[in-house]
């Protein structure tokens, strides 16, 4: 199978499961018994007008066939919902927030997965009894920790008890920037601890596939082809050695992405980081639910998008994939 | 929510190799590998580790709130946030109670809802699993269809959602996480069902006119027993962690407090600011340690059942 | 002087039972435009001695002792960069292509354009396509397939490819390591053909390795036979394998002789080789095929034999060759197997 149709077969079961997840999210959220929408606008809590303004949005007055397409409709043209809370459109309200988690997220994927494979490449360098025990017991242990725990203790030893690093917040409250660096100098301490936490616990997974993945590629017959042509071995390491060894990487990164989507919903709630988790966690306090829903379907999106590039981007690097 | 779990190589859980099929033997062989996964597990120094932390667990569980009950109503609000004292060995929380106590309380509920919401995945994700190993084809491709599309959900955000959405109550959290977790079992069951029914034993006594059922009952689910039971083992740390996280979120039973719910507790009352650490410190090792006592049994049997796990590669 | 001379090597492997000598002892020389043959069964020493020449061996291997000059160059002195030029430069190497020794991430003519570009960094991005096609035309594959990975290219095409890409930076020097070891008698005759035909083009000297007599006989103008880690005979291949001639002079290589039917040859009988080889950690005092020889006498097993002349250009290591010579070593009870069958008859006894 050409690379062509290939990349088509994965566009279209992309389109398809993103189509099942908007239809559950609809029927979990809209159609089930006890739906709280529903439940509300009966309620008499909400006053006529806003009771007949969620009607309408939601089509609460129509057939459930209905109300799918109009949600169906809405959806493409960004029409979210209302929240509750903040009684604005909720699309408005995850363009503020989700910049800011995809700054998290970015920032704590990249370092977690440039530290990983480089830990990974080093343990690989240095096999030995010893080590290998400690990556294992470093791997469980970490990953039996509660990220939002992990985010308290941080926050506790660095933030209050040594005062380095800010435990609230994007920036400083009512800071006056001399400069644009200074800015993102503050943006930066801020964003520290977060990330911090969301490598440690993390990362252990990943420099166990790293390393694995680097020690199998260091024994194919191939390597010592690469060593038999009298190449540099800076050349014979990345272009022979870590190349074939990605692969597995980029496996764990799609993996890692949706652990780290997770964690940033406990981690962005620990440290008021002002992202799609935070909102998420005010609006369960709220029980603002378009909010939630919105929230919802945006990580599910998220995750699948990023597991479809990971997928390309695996195929890209391995020609054996292509033949399907 | 389940992790995906730590392993130690590049290659999933494989299918442990049963015995000879000759039918008499099935239950002897059973018998002699069980006390060896025993034996291994307790000599393995994880397997050791995680037993004792399993035996404090269970203690604490147990016996704490019946030495040392706790009383949710003895707010004592001249003591608010105090550090750990001879009256009060861990301190008090932010309503004045002590938090010894209430750290033993509040194990009994992390470890209840941690157990029944695994339950309820195993049960489904089983059911699932061999339901699409044996009867293959069309069962076998919808249900892994629906299988992988609940994979790739991603967990916290959907258990989110659907805990607000229905309740703050015990009983819903452990509905929500059991129909969470269940995926990645499902998986594992459904390929060692698949390969156990295609070894010879089962067509032969197909042929000799067996009914699905009994086949079901007496050959591939005591097959599929042993890797049911080391994927429960790590499950149970995936669940009882989203219990945590659930309740650190504010989406706990307010009136049965678990570990996650102090922790709660101890981050809206400003604990942290405050350093209060007898406070946020203890509920978090509490957690850890009952994950790690069951990941590390999980693992250590996990390495009895495929020896391919163990060693340095 | 010779293109290549080795003398008196002596390599040792670590191994956790103890340092194993994998090649004790070996002298060698090899001539421009000369294709030796290194013949032997699996952990005799053949490839530890041919892959010591560019110093590819692993990390557990030390060379203890002998020396090995290429062009007059002692390579045992050479450092990382020397080394570096030298390989592909002057010695390439063509390893078996049935197994992963092409890496599968990249093109074939990524592959072989890449020893181009690095040993001569002057070339263009065109100039290096252009010498690939050539290549791979001379080693008979289509030059549009350059774009190909390795996967999609059948084992003789692999095969092929190797023998392209060592050709690359025009060597001296090529170590074909057991080149058609993998492949069917069909494709082996073919790349057997191109090995010849380029080594008889270009004036390449050629090692080649094998366990199977009948390759080297086609190929090789002298052979070198290994038993345990020393070589035991070496000599002309026309004196030694080609009917009606002197033949072998060491038991060991006449036994081989007759374990490697000629389907064009006269009905003769096969046989394997009774016993291993001899463990390498401790080996036995005097003569190491005496376990298995049918002429072995006392004196084998207490003096260990020397390399003696016994013709032109022929040598073996033996106290009774004449005997060899003689057509003795082969006294056994035969078992009367047509030659048609082509069945292996080596045991594969030992260490692989």
């Amino acid at each position: 199978m050409s690379r062509f149709r290939y990349l088509g077969r994965k566009i279209v079961w992309l389109v398809v499961t993103l189509y099942f997840v908007v239809t559950f999210n609809f029927v979990l959220f809209h159609l089930l018994p006890g739906n709280p929408v529903r439940l509300l606008a009966r309620s008499g809590h909400l006053t006529p007008q806003a009771v007949a303004e969620i009607t309408k949005v939601y089509g609460l007055n129509h057939p459930p066939l209905e109300q799918y397409l109009i949600y169906l409709k809405g959806l493409l043209h960004g029409q979210l919902g209302i929240s509750y809370t903040y009684r604005e459109p909720v699309s408005t309200l995850l363009g503020q927030y989700l910049g800011n988690t995809v700054v998290l997220l970015a920032a704590a994927t990249v370092l977690t997965i440039v530290l990983g494979v480089l830990a990974g490449v080093v343990a690989a360098s240095r096999r030995g009894r010893g080590y290998d025990s400690a990556t294992v017991t470093a791997s469980v242990i970490g990953w039996s920790l509660p990220t939002f725990w992990t985010g308290l203790i941080l926050a506790f030893v660095l933030g209050v008890w040594l005062h380095a690093f800010p435990i609230f917040g994007m920036e400083t409250p009512n800071a006056v920037y001399v400069s644009q660096f200074q800015r993102i100098e503050d943006i930066g301490a801020h964003l520290f601890l977060p990330t911090l936490t969301l490598i440690i616990v993390n990362i252990a997974q990943f420099v166990l596939v790293a390393r694995a993945s680097v020690i199998e590629v260091m024994s194919e017959d191939f390597m010592l082809t690469a060593t038999a042509k009298g190449l540099l071995p800076r050349r014979v390491l990345w272009r022979h050695a870590v190349r074939n060894a990605l692969l597995p990487v980029v496996t764990a990164s799609a993996l890692l992405i949706g652990l780290v989507v997770a964690g940033a919903i406990e981690v962005e709630t620990v440290f008021s980081w002002p992202g799609m988790g935070l909102l998420v966690y005010n609006s369960v306090l709220n029980r603002d639910y378009p909010v939630i829903e919105a929230a919802f379907l945006v990580f599910a999106i998220v995750v699948l998008l990023v597991n479809f590039a990971s997928d390309l981007l695996y195929q890209a690097l391995d020609p054996r994939v292509r033949e399907s | 929510m389940v992790r995906p779990g730590v392993t130690t190589g590049l290659g999933g859980p494989t299918a442990p190799e049963p015995g000879s099929p000759a039918l008499a033997t099935e239950a002897a062989e059973r018998e002699l590998g069980l006390r060896r996964v025993w034996r291994s597990v307790t000599a393995d120094t994880m397997g050791r580790a995680g037993l004792i932390l399993f035996a404090i667990v269970v203690l604490m569980a147990v016996l704490g709130p019946l030495i040392f009950p706790f009383d949710a109503t003895a707010v004592n609000s001249s003591e608010l946030l105090q550090p750990p004292s001879p009256q009060h060995w861990l301190g008090t929380d932010e309503l004045g109670r002590d938090v010894f106590r209430e750290f033993l309380a509040a194990a009994h509920v992390s470890l209840v809802v941690g157990l029944a919401a695994t339950a309820i995945s195993m049960v489904l994700g089983a059911g699932i699993g061999i339901t699409a190993g044996y009867h293959g084809r069309w069962a076998d491709t919808g249900l892994m269809r629906i299988t992988d599309f609940f994979l790739v959900l991603p967990q916290l955000p959907l258990v989110i959602a659907l805990a607000a959405f229905f309740g703050q109550n015990l009983w819903i959290i452990i509905l929500v996480i059991g129909m969470t977790g269940w995926p990645t079992t499902a998986r594992i069951v459904r390929s060692q069902t698949l390969s156990l029914r295609e070894r010879q034993f089962v067509t032969r006594v197909r042929s000799l006119g067996a009914s699905n059922l009994r086949i079901l009952r007496v050959h591939v689910l005591p097959n599929v027993m042993p890797l049911i039971f080391a994927n429960t083992v790590l499950v149970i740390g995936g669940a009882i962690l989203a219990e945590a996280t659930l309740s650190f979120l504010g989406l706990g039973d307010p009136v049965q407090v678990s570990w996650g719910t102090m922790l709660h507790f101890a981050f809206q009352s400003g604990a942290i600011g405050r350093g209060a650490w007898w406070f946020f410190i203890p509920p978090g090792v509490g957690i850890v340690m009952v994950v790690l006592a069951f990941t590390l049994t999980g693992h250590s049997i996990d390495q009895a059942m495929n020896p391919r796990l163990r060693g340095s590669r | 002087m010779s293109l290549l001379e080795i003398t008196d090597l002596r390599v040792q492997y670590t191994t956790p039972r103890g340092p194993v000598t994998a090649v004790d002892g070996a002298s060698l020389d090899v001539d421009t435009g000369q294709v030796l043959g290194l013949a032997g069964e699996s952990g005799c020493g053949k490839t530890t001695l041919a892959l010591a020449i560019p110093r590819l061996l692993a990390r557990e291997a030390t060379i203890r002792s002998g020396s090995i000059t290429f062009g007059g160059r002692d390579v045992l002195a050479m450092t990382d960069q020397e080394l570096r030029s030298v390989r592909w430069g002057k010695i390439a190497v063509v390893f078996q292509g049935a197994m992963n020794s092409l890496n599968p991430v990249h093109t074939i003519g990524d592959q072989i354009a890449e020893p181009i570009r690095a040993h001569e960094p002057k070339t263009t991005a065109a100039q290096a396509r252009e010498r690939v096609a050539e290549l791979l035309d001379s080693v008979g594959i289509d030059p549009g397939r350059s774009r190909s990975f390795p996967h999609e290219l059948s084992g003789g095409m692999r095969q092929r490819v190797l023998i392209a890409m060592a050709l690359a930076c025009r060597p001296q020097l090529i170590v074909a390591d057991e080149p058609v070891t993998a492949l069917d008698v069909m494709t082996q005759a073919q790349i057997l053909e191109v090995l010849r035909s380029l080594s008889d083009r270009l004036e390449l000297s050629m090692i080649l390795i094998s366990h199977d007599l009948s390759v080297i006989a086609e190929v090789c103008d002298s052979v070198n036979v290994m038993y345990a880690g020393k070589i035991v005979e070496t000599g002309p291949t026309s004196a030694i394998f080609a009917p009606g001639q002197v033949g072998p002079a060491h038991p060991y290589t006449a036994r081989l002789r007759h374990a490697f039917p000629d389907i064009r040859g006269e009905r003769t009988f096969i046989e394997a080789i009774p016993g291993h080889p001899p463990d390498l950690i401790a080996p036995p005092p005097g003569c190491r095929f005496a376990d298995r020889c049918t002429i072995a006498v006392d004196k084998c097993r207490t003096d260990e034999p020397a390399l003696e002349p016994v013709g032109a250009g022929h040598a073996a290591a033996c106290h009774r060759s004449a005997l060899v010579l003689g057509g003795a070593a082969l006294d056994a009870a035969p078992l009367d197997i047509p030659a048609a069958d082509g069945v292996d008859g080596q045991t594969a006894g030992g260490p692989s």
